[in-house]
């Protein structure tokens, strides 16, 4: 069986970033498999202005991102195999791949790193009544369409559901011609960014109307009307507030999933939370060996958090391949509570891990005027203001390897929003 | 005087800004709570400004369309003009990012260019 150091799994801006790093760090024998005809990932579809905005202080589109990545990983002769689909990966990390050139082939690596990015959550699972008919499509769907294939889905359009791959797509149809009658969100408030809201539907004068939701689709074939209504706090339709919109095209923009069914068949544990893999510091899922980053691990905000958490996925891979690590170090389990709805990592080990380490997580709610607390069994270790915190906006901790070294016997680290 | 509001974007706190004119020049800005707020009212409302992004066919590529967009900001009233110099363009492979697509788009004094590379098929 042919063998690598350390295979990476998926070739979005988390598999490339990871290679990058791990091979800075001294692996040599790397190889990414893709299943997509080119590098990048979904950044490929991703053609508006905005990307990178931290890491290159630019505002590249999808594509010039990507294209720095896959420059660097060029520049370093790393191996890649394009039209690859990966199948299953065990627990010994044996790793099964397919593609037309060389039919079913299996690798074994010391190393896996994780980074098939996420999914968008379909149709089904958001239980419209009505029939299928045809023009009705995934945000993500359409943006692919219109963006790389140059097909325009339809003329007239409710989207349902105000995440960014909604409003982005609320303005790349309007700028192609079609009209976006309203956008609906079942939330009182968006998942998406206000510079979103702002420049892909207020410059627009496209409707957003929040708490609202679609309660039906006519059309036999082709969609011909959707209605919406407005629901209450328990999210339920309010009678007699029903809008009958006539339209062409439904776009569903209701969120995305991690894509872990190779992670589950190899034996990682999930969070049901983040449907994505729990880790510790080093990114390493409960099997030895397998790292996870970017969307696969949990659906982040922006690309240049998936850059950095990938860099560190690579880092801390290269340091288990070169080193191994101590079997048994003493972990730390991070909990969140108050409005914290997970973190990753979830565990901490204060011997091995980082100088530093950044902890990313999503609050539930909106939240305003208030505080980000950790703490160090009951002692209160930092507490810092946030003047609001959304659930589409990925919040962060930094905790500090000599901060945790004086609390030896810590059993656990506590994050939650306090009151200011 | 007129009024018009605003949502700063500079920030998720998305201030709600009440902006107040007398003509063309602005009298007051409420609602912001930093100043980034104020410089963005002021700028919104007498010389709004965006990064106009869309994609051209190419041919012989590896793909068939490639990522564009305007090297620098344009005046947001000239967003559809801009898009509109696009239609029927097509390139031809091989594109490097940087490339111009369009020179001085509908005379803005920007150029579009590409945002993507594609290599020849
Ligand atoms: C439809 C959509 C639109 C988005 N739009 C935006 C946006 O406008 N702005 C923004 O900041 N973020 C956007 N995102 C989020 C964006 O995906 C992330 O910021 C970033 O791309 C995540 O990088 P990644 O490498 O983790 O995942 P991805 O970019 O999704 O890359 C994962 C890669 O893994 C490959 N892969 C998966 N499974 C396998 C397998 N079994 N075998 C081989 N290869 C595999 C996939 O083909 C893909 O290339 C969007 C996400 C989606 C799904
Ligand atoms: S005014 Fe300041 S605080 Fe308010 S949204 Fe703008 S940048 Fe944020």
């Amino acid at each position: 069986m042919e063998s690598y150091d350390l295979i990476i799994i998926g070739g979005g801006p988390a598999g490339l970033a990871a290679a990058v790093a791990a091979r800075d760090n001294g692996i040599e024998s790397i190889l990414i498999l893709e299943r997509d005809k080119d590098l990048g990932g979904i950044l490929n579809q991703c053609i508006h202005n905005g990307f990178g905005l931290h890491t290159f202080k630019e505002e590249l589109t999808g594509p010039e991102y990507a294209a720095r990545f896959i420059a660097q990983v060029k520049e370093r002769g790393i191996e890649y195999k394009l039209n690859t689909m990966v199948m299953d990966i065990s627990s010994d990390k044996v790793v099964t791949a397919m593609n037309r050139q060389e039919g079913m082939i299996m690798l074994q690596a010391k190393a896996v790193i994780l980074a098939m990015g996420c999914r968008e959550r379909s149709r089904g699972a958001l239980n419209i009544p009505g029939y299928r008919p045809a023009g009705i499509y995934s945000a993500g769907t359409a943006q692919r369409l219109v963006n790389m294939e140059g097909f325009m889905p339809g003329r007239e359009v409710v989207i349902l559901g105000s995440g960014d791959i909604g409003l982005i797509m609320a303005r790349r149809m309007t700028l192609e011609g079609a009209k976006v009658k309203v956008v609906a969100e079942l939330m009182p408030y968006s998942g998406g960014l206000k510079r979103n809201i702002v420049q892909c539907l207020d410059d627009f004068g496209i409707p957003l109307k929040l708490s609202h939701t679609v309660i039906d689709i006519e059309g036999k074939n082709r969609v011909e009307a959707v209605t919406i209504a407005e629901v209450g706090p328990d999210r339920k339709p309010i009678p007699g507030t029903e809008e009958r919109y006539t339209c062409d095209t439904l776009l569903l923009s209701c969120g995305l999933i991690p894509e872990n069914e190779l992670s589950r068949s190899a034996g990682v544990e999930i969070s049901p939370i983040t449907s994505g893999p729990v880790v510790n510091d080093s990114l390493e899922t409960n099997i030895q060996g397998v790292f996870a980053c970017g969307n696969v691990l949990h659906v982040h905000d922006l690309v240049d958090y998936v850059s950095q958490e990938a860099s560190a996925a690579g880092r801390n891979a290269a340091d288990y391949i070169l080193h191994g690590h101590g079997e048994n170090a003493k972990q730390v389990e991070i909990l969140p509570q108050g409005g914290v709805r997970y973190t990753v990592p979830k565990y901490v080990r204060p011997e091995e891990m980082e100088d530093s380490l950044t902890v990313r997580f999503r609050v539930g709610d909106v939240y305003k005027n208030c505080a980000i607390a950790t703490y160090f069994d009951d002692q209160l270790i930092s507490r810092r203001k946030r003047p609001v915190m959304a659930p589409g906006e990925m919040e962060q901790v930094v905790l500090q390897k000599a901060k945790l070294a004086e609390y030896p016997d810590m059993k656990h680290i506590t994050i939650k929003i306090e009151e200011a | 005087m007129e009024i018009r509001e605003l949502t700063c974007i500079n920030c998720p706190l998305g201030c709600q800004l009440k902006v107040t004119m007398e003509g063309k020049e602005v009298v007051s800005v409420e609602g912001n709570t930093c100043r980034r707020g104020d410089t963005y009212a002021r700028k919104e409302v007498t010389n709004p400004t965006r990064i106009v992004t869309s994609t051209v066919k190419v041919s012989g590529g590896k793909v068939p369309m490639i990522n564009v967009k305007t090297q620098n900001d344009v005046p947001k009233d000239k967003i559809f003009e801009c898009v509109r110099a696009l239609k029927g363009v097509t390139i031809q492979a091989p594109v490097r990012i940087g490339d111009v697509v369009v020179a001085n788009v509908a005379g803005t004094g920007v150029n579009i260019v590409a945002a993507g590379n594609v290599d020849a098929a």
